[in-house]
C-alpha cells in the first residue's frame, strides 16, 4: 500500500540531492506542484530526466537545481523557446547544464526497457542523424535473427518518479485517463515513485481509457488539487494556454524570472498537508 | 490577390499550399504549429477523411479549434483512439504505416536534411539552442513520405547544416536506401515563396513552382546554395476564397492570448 502524505513529507521523503528525477506527463498531467515543492527545498545537482522539459523543468534549470538534463525535446510547446534552459546551455547561468540527448522514440523505448526490467532497448532509429556523435547512450546493434542493423538504448532507471492524476483511493491506488503519455513506464522503470492527485476518492469508478497504477507499485500519493496547473488534468481543469505564451516574457529575463519565482514559488504556500 | 480578388498573406499562401498536399483519407503525422494548421485546413476544405495523428499518442483526432500544443485536450476528446506515447512510437509510427510526416525546420540543406538542436560551431556551447529532436528523426525515417513546410529565408536555407536533427536525402540519391530507410523521405518542401521538390535522379531539392507575384531571383536570394530550377517553374495558383476563408475561420479559433 503507498503512503498518503502531505507534498511537502513527500518530497521531502522522497527526493535527495543529486538524485535522478523523472517527473513525466505529455503536456496533459504536467507535476507542477511537486516540482515547485522541489524547488521550495532547495534541491541540488539533480538529473532531470523527461521526454519534454517544458516550463517545470525551465523552472528547475532555471533555480539550479540541476546538473544534467536527459531529453528529448526542449521547448514551449506552440510557444518557443525555452529560455532558462537556453540560457544554462548557452551561458552556463545559473550553473552549467550536462546534456543527455534523444529522439522521443528513444526515450519512451528507454522508459520501456526500464520498467520491463531490462538493460536496453531496441528501435529503429537515430538513422543518418548527427545524434549518436554527442549521445554516447546511442549504440548500433546486429539483430541475432536477421543480421539487421538496429539501434540500441539503455534502459532509463529514475531513482525517483513524480507524476500528476487526476485520482487515488485510500489505498493508494492511482487512476489517469486522457493523453497518458509514457507515465506509466515512467512509474514502473523508477526506484520509487510520488503521484499527486486531483482528490482522494473512496472508490476508482471506471472511466473509459483509463490507466491503472496499483498501489503496490506506488510509493506515496499526496494531494495536490490543481497540481498540474498550467498544463490540466483532464475532467478537472483545462490547459492555461495564456500562462504558457506569458512565461516567454517572464523567463526571457534573468530578473524578471527570479523575482516571478521569488513571488509565485518561493513564497507561495506549500499545499495543505492531507487530510 | 485571391481567385476572388481577395489580398492574402505569403504565409497564408504557404499554409494553403501545403494542405492542398494532403489528400483526402491519407494518415498524417502532424507536428504543432504551421504543419497542425495546414493539416487541419486540407481537413475542413478538402480532405474531411484525412487522419491526423499527434505524437501525444492521439490517432484520428478531429479538433474544433486550433491546439497550441500536441497535447490540448481537444485533441484527447476528439480522437479515436488514444495510446501512450511508446505505443504510438512503436507500434504506428516504427513499422511505416503512417503516410504522411509533416515537418518543420529551423535550417534545411539542399537536400532536405534537417536541423532543430542548434545553431552554432560547438554543440557544447551552442550560439542558439534549439528545441532539439522531439518526434522528428523518426518521423522522417519512418513515414511514407515527408513533407517540409518552412520560411524561406538564407538562414534556413542553408549551404550546410550546424546538426543533422533529421534525415532527407543524406547526400543524394541512394543514401537513405543505403542507410536501410523504408520511406522516401522529403517529397515536397513548401515556404512562404514557392514549391521544392527532390529531382527525380540526384534528389536534390529543386524548384518547380513559385508562387503568384514571386520572381526566381528572388527565391535565389533567399536560398544559401545555389538553386536548381526546372525550366519553366509552375505558378502556384493563388488561394481560392474557400481555402482562403477557410484558413482565417481556423486561425480566429486559437486559443485567445
Amino acid at each position: 500500500m503507498a503512503q498518503i502524505l502531505s507534498l511537502r513529507e513527500a518530497i521531502a521523503e522522497l527526493v535527495h540531492d543529486g538524485d535522478s528525477v523523472s517527473m513525466e506527463g505529455f503536456t496533459h498531467l504536467i507535476p507542477f506542484a511537486a516540482g515547485h515543492e522541489v524547488i521550495r527545498q532547495g534541491r541540488r545537482h539533480l538529473e532531470l530526466i523527461r521526454m519534454t522539459p517544458d516550463v517545470i523543468y525551465d523552472r528547475l534549470i532555471g533555480m539550479g537545481c540541476a546538473d544534467k538534463l536527459v531529453f528529448s525535446w526542449g521547448g514551449n510547446p506552440g510557444v518557443g523557446s525555452l529560455y532558462r534552459f537556453r540560457d544554462a546551455v548557452e551561458h552556463a547561468w545559473p550553473v552549467p547544464l550536462e546534456l543527455e540527448e534523444h529522439s522521443h522514440a528513444g526515450m519512451a523505448n528507454r522508459y520501456v526497457a526500464g520498467a520491463s526490467g531490462l538493460p536496453f532497448a531496441v528501435l529503429r532509429g537515430y538513422v543518418g542523424t548527427d545524434l549518436a556523435m554527442h549521445t554516447p547512450s546511442i549504440a548500433p546493434i546486429t539483430c541475432p535473427f536477421t543480421g539487421e542493423t538496429l539501434t540500441a538504448v539503455p534502459a532509463l532507471r529514475p531513482q525517483v518518479t513524480i507524476i500528476h492524476a487526476q485520482r487515488a483511493d485510500p489505498e493508494g491506488n492511482v487512476q489517469l485517463w486522457g493523453i497518458t503519455g509514457v507515465q506509466k513506464e515512467a512509474v514502473l522503470a523508477a526506484e520509487r515513485c510520488l503521484v499527486t492527485v486531483e482528490e482522494i476518492v473512496p472508490e476508482l469508478e471506471p472511466v473509459p481509457g483509463s490507466v491503472i497504477i496499483p498501489a503496490w507499485v506506488v510509493t506515496a500519493v499526496a494531494v495536490a488539487p490543481g497540481g498540474s496547473h498550467p498544463s490540466y488534468a483532464q475532467g478537472y481543469s483545462t490547459r492555461d494556454n495564456h500562462a504558457y505564451r506569458e512565461w516567454a516574457s517572464i523567463s526571457k529575463d534573468r530578473q524578471t524570472f527570479l523575482a516571478w519565482m521569488q513571488a509565485n514559488v518561493l513564497d507561495a504556500s506549500t499545499p495543505a498537508p492531507a487530510s | 490577390m485571391s481567385d476572388n480578388g481577395g489580398r492574402y498573406e505569403d504565409d497564408e499562401m504557404m499554409t494553403i499550399a501545403a494542405a492542398r498536399a494532403l489528400r483526402d483519407r491519407r494518415v498524417c503525422f502532424v507536428g504543432i504549429g504551421m504543419p497542425s494548421t495546414a493539416a487541419n485546413l486540407a481537413r475542413l476544405v478538402h480532405a474531411p477523411d484525412l487522419v491526423l495523428v499527434y505524437e501525444s499518442g492521439t490517432i484520428g483526432a478531429r479538433p474544433t479549434y486550433l491546439p497550441l500544443s500536441i497535447g490540448d485536450e481537444v485533441l484527447a476528446v476528439t480522437a479515436q483512439s488514444v495510446v501512450s506515447v511508446p505505443e504510438i512510437f512503436n507500434y504506428w509510427l516504427q513499422p511505416g504505416r503512417i503516410d504522411i510526416g509533416f515537418l518543420s525546420a529551423a535550417q534545411l540543406d539542399r537536400w532536405g536534411n534537417i536541423n532543430t538542436t542548434f545553431i552554432g560551431d560547438d554543440y557544447s556551447r551552442p550560439t542558439v539552442r534549439l528545441p532539439g529532436a522531439g518526434g522528428a528523426p523518426e518521423i522522417a525515417a519512418s513515414c511514407k513520405e515527408v513533407i517540409v513546410i518552412v520560411r524561406h529565408t538564407p538562414k534556413i536555407f542553408v549551404n550546410k547544416l550546424d546538426f543533422v536533427t533529421s534525415l532527407g536525402h543524406g547526400a543524394g540519391a541512394g543514401d537513405r536506401a543505403r542507410l536501410g530507410l523504408t520511406g522516401r523521405g522529403p517529397t515536397v518542401v513548401i515556404t512562404d515563396l514557392g514549391i521544392l521538390e527532390p529531382d527525380a535522379d540526384t534528389h536534390e531539392l529543386t524548384l518547380t513552382s513559385l508562387h503568384p507575384g514571386v520572381t526566381l531571383a528572388q527565391v535565389e536570394d533567399a536560398t544559401g546554395w545555389p538553386l536548381s530550377a526546372i525550366p519553366q517553374p509552375a505558378v502556384t495558383p493563388p488561394p481560392t476564397d474557400h481555402e482562403l476563408t477557410g484558413l482565417r475561420r481556423l486561425e480566429a479559433t486559437r486559443t485567445p492570448s
